[in-house]
């Protein structure tokens, strides 16, 4: 294992592992802010290629979860971008999912497998939502084309894109025509079924509760292209729900006493900056044209969490050392490669009056 | 690890709330810090940033 769990200076960690949390949660935060998703989903590995048990990694990532989603609440709900009730009707399936999701973690534990099967289905969902962005990314490229910004499944953390914030899909109007009772009427007048709500809280819940993450990559989409709400309110309602899968999780793995709060004040402390820095970034750095590396670097924590994995198979201590340098490697990489763009941009674009704007 | 200890002899509800009310109260403070921070020096570091060499 990397880094002394043991060590006592700062909550419980030593120096340097806490300041490699407040560096890794920079990191992350600069994802967040920028790409409005890729945080939690890489703490939890990250957590686990250090030796943490599952459980302890899970629960803090949760915690963690549940602190970014607060702040950026608190930013969305200054702008009136929260649907309140929405956030509330999901609440029920969000807690029931994430009950489950917890207890088949617990129950993975007890049989000794879960740190495998957690990996394991971090490798392929790594390897998803990467494969996702970089064809997504190598599409956009090849076409040229100004998307709405929304088709990776991202939760834009900065300005919303330049498509029709107020546009509610097509497939959303057609599941919403199907009128199951009872019906729920949403704050900007358009109506859903309960049970299309609760269904939405529960899988977004239980995928939270089982990987330990905020699961806005699915949460954000599915209220926009399946409860069907506009562009800005998905966003700001994801949020919200973040939150709220944040506070049940850290509750219920609380009760089990595995969060860590060292690490989660270490992340919170480099991830509020890092949100704040990523999310100005969107102002000035064309999305496209980082968004590959951020694709490229999921692969390469997918293939990290599998050398992980091959590492305690194997009893490989070097394999756990790879697997580190790859995961926080790439992440140091593709964090430059946005602040660098981030950089030059402003240089380019506050020297020439009215063409401060994203993408010049 | 530090989280659990935290009210020695409370419920582990109450624990679990009690980290849930630090982590809340830490997320504020640096919402409100960093927006301190950030109205401060954040100006100055753009300009810096556009004349840098």
């Amino acid at each position: 294992m990397i880094g002394s769990i043991a060590a006592s200076e700062l909550l419980g960690l030593g120096p340097e592992i806490f300041g490699l949390f407040v560096a890794f949660g920079f990191m992350v935060g600069v994802f967040f802010g920028f790409f409005g998703m890729g945080g939690s989903f890489l703490v939890t590995p990250a957590l686990l290629i250090l030796g943490y048990p599952a459980p302890v990694a899970i629960g803090s990532s949760m915690a963690f979860v549940f602190g970014t989603a607060a702040i950026a609440t608190m930013k969305h709900h200054d702008a009136g971008q929260v649907d309140y009730k929405l956030g509330a009707l999901m609440f029920v399936g969000i807690s029931v999912g994430i009950e489950l999701g917890s207890r088949l973690v617990f129950g993975l534990e007890v049989l000794g497998i879960a740190n495998v099967v957690v990996g394991v289905a971090y490798v392929l969902l790594l390897a998803a939502i990467g494969v996702l962005f970089t064809r997504s990314a190598l599409d956009t490229g090849d076409d040229d084309g100004d998307e709405d910004g929304t088709d990776d499944g991202g939760e834009k953390g900065g300005d919303e894109s330049e498509g029709d914030a107020d546009e509610v899909p097509a497939i959303a109007r057609k599941i919403q025509s199907y009128e199951v009772p009872p019906m729920m009427t949403l704050a900007d007048g358009s109506r859903a079924s309960l049970w299309t709500i609760s269904g939405v809280g529960g899988g977004v819940g239980l995928v939270s509760g089982f990987l330990g993450v905020g699961g806005g990559f699915v949460r954000m989409p599915a209220i926009y292209y399946v409860i069907g709400t506009s562009l800005a309110a998905a966003v700001g309602t994801s949020l919200f729900g973040g939150l709220m899968s944040g506070a049940v999780g850290a509750f219920t793995y609380g009760r089990a006493g595995v969060i860590d709060l060292g690490i989660v004040t270490a992340l919170l402390v480099g991830s509020a900056l890092g949100a704040r820095i990523g999310s100005s970034a969107t102002a000035y750095v064309d999305e496209d044209d980082v968004t590959i590396y951020f694709g490229l670097m999921l692969l390469v924590a997918s293939a990290a969490v599998g050398i992980g994995e091959l590492s305690s198979w194997l009893s490989m201590p070097v394999l756990d050392r790879l697997s580190f340098v790859l995961l926080i490697g790439s992440a140091l990489l593709v964090c430059t490669t946005i602040l660098y763009h981030g950089a030059l941009a402003v240089r380019r674009t506050r020297g020439v009056p009215g063409s401060a704007q994203r993408g010049e | 690890m530090i989280g659990t200890e935290l009210l020695a002899g409370a419920s582990p509800s109450v624990q679990a709330l009690a980290v849930i009310g630090i982590v809340l109260l830490e997320a504020i403070a640096l919402y409100v810090g960093y927006g301190a921070v950030e109205e401060a020096i954040g100006p100055t570091v753009l300009d810096r940033l556009a004349k840098a060499r």
